[in-house]
């Protein structure tokens, strides 16, 4: 049967409420099993050897002394993983990346590994691991590594997308280039121009979950493994792909997952255990430690951006152009690409022109975080756009108003939008009591809008009906903040049932189609879609047994409120049948009964929030402490509005650690100097203040209840909502992220010398 | 190395175990005693997620060896449901949806739970800095500071 | 590796003294066991000291106070007599780590770390604390600021331990503040620290004032001149500027990646400041 995913309104029973979560009291007691909370018998411990240098040439590895260590039982470098990517370079550089094969890359990169009996005889195997390095020059930073004059990290790469072919390899992968119009001839046009150079450091996704596994290879050449992921089907493809084995044989299970947001969607220690348990012939063990997972694992870019944009008196942008370098790690990436289509995607702009460079440098391999790459864009985009606001003489938010994207413009990046938020989220803002509030001394409020695109993607669920009424949901889209919760008000409300009746797991790789990850805010949009269509397909075949109990033709059987009913005249004898009476004969009348569906989600509804901000600086300290922050944003439709509220702030106080604190810092040596905790400061409880969260439901045209993702765009708009607000505050304008104390008092020192 | 032979008690239940002198109480727990509860999220006392609460004092069980925990009394998530009820800051942070991912969950209750004990009607700046050493991720604290001042209302009420 | 949990600072000092490799004091842990989850420290010696008599006890004496080298931090806070007594030395103890830190972590052990940023070792020395350190060779009791000699390195000979930190009765009209600054609001290292001790005159005249700064040297500084300019002052405006004048020029800072040169020199004087204002409105004076 077709299933049509376009939207028509309608009155929800179940979807909007807020019931708990059906994982939750597994996660309050404790019994919840994660990443590293699954055991095997017999299973052995994993560890990785990394490099302590950023950039050096493997000369040699001697693992003979590791091997003879007893309790050893499987010692593995590259050569234990063959390239077997067939000339698939993407799949070549995680392949690299798992494990350093002529080169280290980066201080962390991995060069070898040890299974054992125990951590102990573990960490002591590595240690007699003897490694070989030439050292080779390194450059950590994003501008210094765009030079001519930088080291180069891969001598075999020439910069694409330039109009000539260059003659000289080069650390610029890639150019990237979106815009429409003529930015020379509106430049022209303008009666001001803001013209600004910004730039953000590297932070980390920093999940509290460290990557963990468990490998078991089975001599009959298949294999299970259980990981924290965000994609267990996509980490299958990779792990078989790079052990050389067909997916069919590999079954992943993706354990409760202690946060992603995008850092587990790449596989790093996976093919590794997966190649120490075929080696050794016993389960394996692998769980990072916090240390590794820093320098190791997921960070997003560098940026160095440039930013001028232009208007008229009466506020009407005429012009606006960036450049954006994006740190990509040691391996091509498309990070300023995704950054240069984000960037002026809120506004309606006649002349645009962004251009990207991808930029490799001796750090972990960039991943993707929270809305990848758009919050720097935004940071300074949005960060220009106040400060032209301010010399045109207009409020901020109706500067914005006035140059709004609505439907039927023509985005930055090239689509037309349909029906969006932008405009509505600014409206709220502007009529938001946050907005009227007094300030303190020394306080300052600052605004900022963003953009997600929000992705959809192939997708497939099961619905099995069982035989006393309940119905069993099988996602493949993993959870990673109550979408279980959220799928099963969808499956109620489809089948016009009770929530309590639905129970969804996440099943593994052997019981279900493909799914592709939960990334780009696709989970409760195209898992939703496909329970929708899953359950219309199981309410099919409820109609059809009714019909068939009875006796009388399935046209003549509707389905409303849980019940099939017979219509017309003629069956006014007939009352109805509930779910749970036609289940219970199933078995007479032909079976199980349940409904699938596999399906690509497409149009997926494009994102936009606004964010209100206020901030209170030291002025003799540069101490910049969150005091009010306020989030609206457009959901769609929220199917579950506290979860929703859960992204919107989780989005914003990540934001927020990223505008003030976090950085990954390297010495002059390459090494990052702060892999922990102590040093890498996320927000803890007592820096924020509650976070006000205001949902808007504009409808997705391209989804039967309206929903849109959530999950992201609430990242993008505080890097330069904060920014804004510290430079009302203390009178600079900050153009580095974060604005750590110390750079926040050099720039107030600086104004007042 | 000699392996060091420990009585203590887990939840109030008497329980023995051999563990080696460099092993922390967090791998005791997790690997040799099945309690999986407590997360390593660090393992250097900067994420609370693997909190306890030892002799009364909440602690981190990553900071603590599994050889000092004889003689004294280890009280971990795994204990702190009656049977089937659960403990009323279990039930708010279910009802305000104060986990998402839950890897910090069981930190974050038992932190909760010490800073009750001590300080009964607490306001929002003190539930804050009680539980600054307990990291999320996900939620922004928001929602868990409000399922601590619910509880707090509730267990008052009890 | 071998851990024990002796019942009596002889035998403790005994087993150290006599052990052939390396040997270290574990009382609260919250130290020791982040270098041997790093690979920084491998002891094959574990002397547990919270067993031993005494040592995990706060007692007044007719000198002030003596603080157990094994009393958690979190005690210090409930000890409400040293809470009066020595506001600064208790809120500097209850600044290390976080609530679970606080449950494990001494002063000793912030003492003995070495490090130059440890929040209550500022404290201490404007308090003009004193160690009791017991080894083979007998007690002897030094003034808390000998103690540390570098990062991480300590005046202990092998076989000494911190027994207990002795605190004198607060003077009348006295009081002292710690702050520090880091960049969140907790679970932070202080990225520069001052403490702060003043008594004053019947007049509310700075009668005699120890000033330390916290993460701007190798070691923590007692700034002398620092204390001569608020001696013989009513802590005004002028006082105070020059005071953090004084405090920026005695710092010798680096840059990390905790904070700049420039940074650390600015805010200690800021610090210094906002402490010496504290601990002069506990001392009385207006």
């Amino acid at each position: 049967m077709n299933f049509d995913p376009r939207y028509s309104a309608r009155n929800f029973a179940s979807v909007g409420t807020r019931p708990i979560r059906p994982d939750g009291v597994d996660k309050v007691t404790g019994r919840a099993r994660y990443g590293a909370d699954f055991n095997m018998a017999g299973q052995l411990v994993g560890r990785v050897l990394r490099s302590p240098h950023a950039h050096a040439r493997i000369a040699k590895i001697d693992i003979s002394k590791a091997e003879k260590l007893a309790g050893v039982k499987a010692v593995i470098t590259a050569a234990d993983l063959p390239d077997l990517t067939d000339g698939d370079a993407a799949m070549y550089d995680v392949l690299d990346n798992c494990m350093a094969r002529t080169k280290a890359l980066y201080d962390g990169h991995a060069v070898a590994a040890v299974a054992a009996i125990d951590a102990r005889t573990a960490r002591q195997a590595l240690k007699l691991i003897e490694i070989e390095y030439e050292l080779l020059p390194h450059v950590t930073d994003v501008d210094e590594a765009a030079k001519h004059t930088a080291p180069l990290i891969n001598d075999a790469i020439f910069t694409e997308g330039l109009e000539e072919k260059p003659v000289k390899p080069s650390n610029v992968t890639k150019r990237s280039q979106f815009g429409h119009g003529d930015v020379h001839q509106g430049f022209g046009h303008a009666d001001f121009i803001v013209e600004r150079s910004f730039k953000t450091e590297q932070t980390h996704q920093g999940y509290i979950e460290p990557h963990a596994c468990v490998a078991n290879f089975s001599s009959d050449g298949t294999a299970d493994l259980w990981v924290c992921t965000q994609g267990h089907f996509v980490y299958r493809q990779h792990c078989a792909q790079l052990l050389g084995m067909e997916a069919s044989k590999l079954r992943v299970t993706s354990s409760e997952i202690g946060g992603g947001f995008g850092g587990k969607t790449h596989v790093w220690a996976e093919p590794v255990a997966l190649a120490l348990s075929r080696k050794a012939g016993r389960p394996v063990k692998l769980v990072m430690t916090r240390d590794e997972v820093f320098r190791a694992s997921g960070p997003t870019s560098a940026t160095s951006i440039d930013v001028k944009i232009g208007a008229r008196k009466d506020g009407t942008i005429t012009a606006a152009e960036a450049t954006l370098r994006y740190s990509c790690g040691p391996y091509a990436g498309s990070w300023a690409e995704i950054g240069a289509m984000t960037a002026f995607a809120c506004y309606k702009l006649d002349n645009v022109k962004t251009v990207g460079y991808e930029v490799l440098v001796n750090r972990p391999k960039t991943a993707a975080y929270r809305a990848p790459s758009a919050p720097m864009a935004a940071f300074a985009v949005e960060s220009a756009v106040d400060e032209l606001a301010k010399k045109i003489g207009m409020d901020p938010v109706d500067f914005r108003i006035k140059n709004a994207a609505q439907e039927g413009t023509r985005s930055s990046y090239g689509p037309v939008y349909g029906p969006i938020g932008i405009g509505p989220t600014l409206e709220a803002v502007k009529s938001h009591p946050h907005m009227k509030a007094p300030l303190g001394p020394n306080q300052g409020r600052g605004m900022a809008c963003g953009f997600w695109f929000n992705f959809g993607g192939q997708t497939c669920t099961d619905l099995n009906i069982g035989m006393d009424g309940s119905v069993s949901l099988a996602v493949g889209t993993v959870d990673v903040g109550g979408s279980r919760a959220s799928l099963s008000l969808v499956a109620a409300e489809e089948l016009g049932i009770d929530y309590s009746q639905v129970k969804a797991i996440v099943a593994d790789t052997s019981s279900l189609g493909y799914n592709d990850m939960t990334d780009g805010s696709r989970g409760t949009f195209s898992s939703s879609m496909a329970t929708i269509s899953a359950a219309r397909n199981a309410i099919k075949i409820l109609r059809e047994r009714a019909a068939q109990m009875w006796d009388i033709a399935v046209d003549d059987v509707v389905w409303e409120k849980g019940h099939a009913i017979a219509k017309g005249e003629k069956h006014g004898n007939l009352g109805k049948l509930s779910l749970k009476e036609i289940a219970v004969e199933s078995g007479k009348t032909g079976g199980p009964i349940a409904g699938h569906s596999e399906l690509v989600a497409d149009g997926a509804g494009v994102s936009f929030a606004t964010h209100i901000c206020d901030i209170e600086v030291d002025p003799d300290t540069g101490a910049a402490r969150v005091i009010r922050y306020t989030v609206v944003q457009d959901a769609g439709k929220a199917v579950h509005p506290t979860y929703v509220e859960g992204q919107y702030q989780g989005g914003a106080a990540q934001g927020i650690g990223w505008a003030l604190n976090e950085e990954y810092i390297y010495g002059k040596d390459g090494r990052l100097q702060n892999a922990g905790f102590l040093d890498y400061r996320i927000p803890v409880c007592s820096d924020l203040p509650m976070i006000d969260t205001q949902i808007l439901e504009i409808p997705n045209p391209n989804h039967p209840y309206g929903v849109r993702g959530v999950g992201e765009t609430s990242i993008v708009p505080p890097l330069a909502a904060i920014a804004n607000a510290v430079s009302n505050a203390a009178g600079v304008r900050m153009t580095h992220i974060p604005m750590s104390p110390p750079r926040i008092l050099a720039a107030i020192e600086a104004a007042r010398a | 190395m000699a392996g060091v032979a420990v009585s203590t008690t887990i939840n109030g239940d008497a329980v023995e175990y051999l563990c080696q002198p460099d092993e922390t109480l967090l791998d005791v727990l997790r690997d040799r005693l099945g309690l999986t509860g407590a997360k390593e999220g660090c393992g250097t006392g900067d994420c609370g997620a693997c909190s306890i609460i030892l002799d009364d004092r909440l602690v981190c069980s990553c900071l603590v060896l599994g050889a000092e925990a004889e003689g004294r009394r280890v009280e971990t998530i795994e204990g702190m449901a009656h049977g089937d009820t659960l403990h009323p800051l279990q039930q708010k942070f279910l009802e305000h949806a104060a986990l998402q991912c839950g890897i910090c969950t069981p930190g974050f209750l038992i932190a909760a739970k010490d800073l009750l004990a001590k300080n009964p009607d607490p306001t929002e700046e003190e539930i804050r800095f009680g539980l600054a050493g307990n990291l999320c991720r996900c939620t922004g604290y928001d929602k868990i500071v409000r399922a601590v001042q619910d509880a707090a209302i509730v267990m008052k009420g009890a | 590796m071998r851990y024990i949990r002796p019942l009596s600072i002889e035998d403790a000092v005994g087993q150290l003294a006599g052990s052939a490799g390396t040997a270290a004091i574990l009382a609260g842990g919250s130290d020791l066991l982040v270098r041997m989850k790093g690979g920084f420290a491998e002891p094959e010696l574990i002397v547990d000291i919270k067993a031993i008599d005494g040592l995990s006890e706060i007692r007044e004496t007719a000198e002030g106070f003596s603080i157990g080298a094994a009393v958690p931090c979190a005690v210090l806070g409930e000890n409400t007599a040293l809470r009066k007594a020595w506001p600064g030395v208790v809120e500097a103890a209850k600044l290390i780590g976080s609530k679970q830190v606080q449950g494990r972590c001494t002063i000793v052990g912030n003492l003995c770390n070495a490090s130059p940023a440890a929040d209550s070792v500022p404290a201490l020395v404007a308090a003009g604390a004193k160690a009791v350190v017991v080894g083979p060779a007998g007690r002897r009791t030094i003034p808390v600021q000998s103690v540390p000699t570098a990062p991480g390195k300590t005046s202990l000979a092998k076989g000494e331990i911190i027994e207990a930190i002795l605190l004198d009765s607060q003077a009348p009209r006295s009081g002292d503040a710690y702050l520090r600054f880091i960049p969140r609001t907790e679970m932070d290292i202080a990225v520069v620290s001052a403490g702060v001790n003043l008594t004053l005159d019947e007049h509310g005249v700075v009668k005699s004032a120890r000033v330390a700064l916290g993460a701007v040297a190798a070691t923590v500084l007692l700034v002398e001149e620092a204390a001569e300019v608020l001696i013989g002052s009513k802590l005004d405006e002028a006082t105070l500027e020059r005071l953090a004048k004084v405090c920026a020029g005695a710092c010798r800072p680096i840059d990390d990646k905790r904070g700049t040169i420039e940074f650390r020199r600015k805010v200690a004087g800021v610090l210094a400041k906002r402490a010496a204002t504290t601990a002069y409105a506990r001392a009385g004076g207006k």
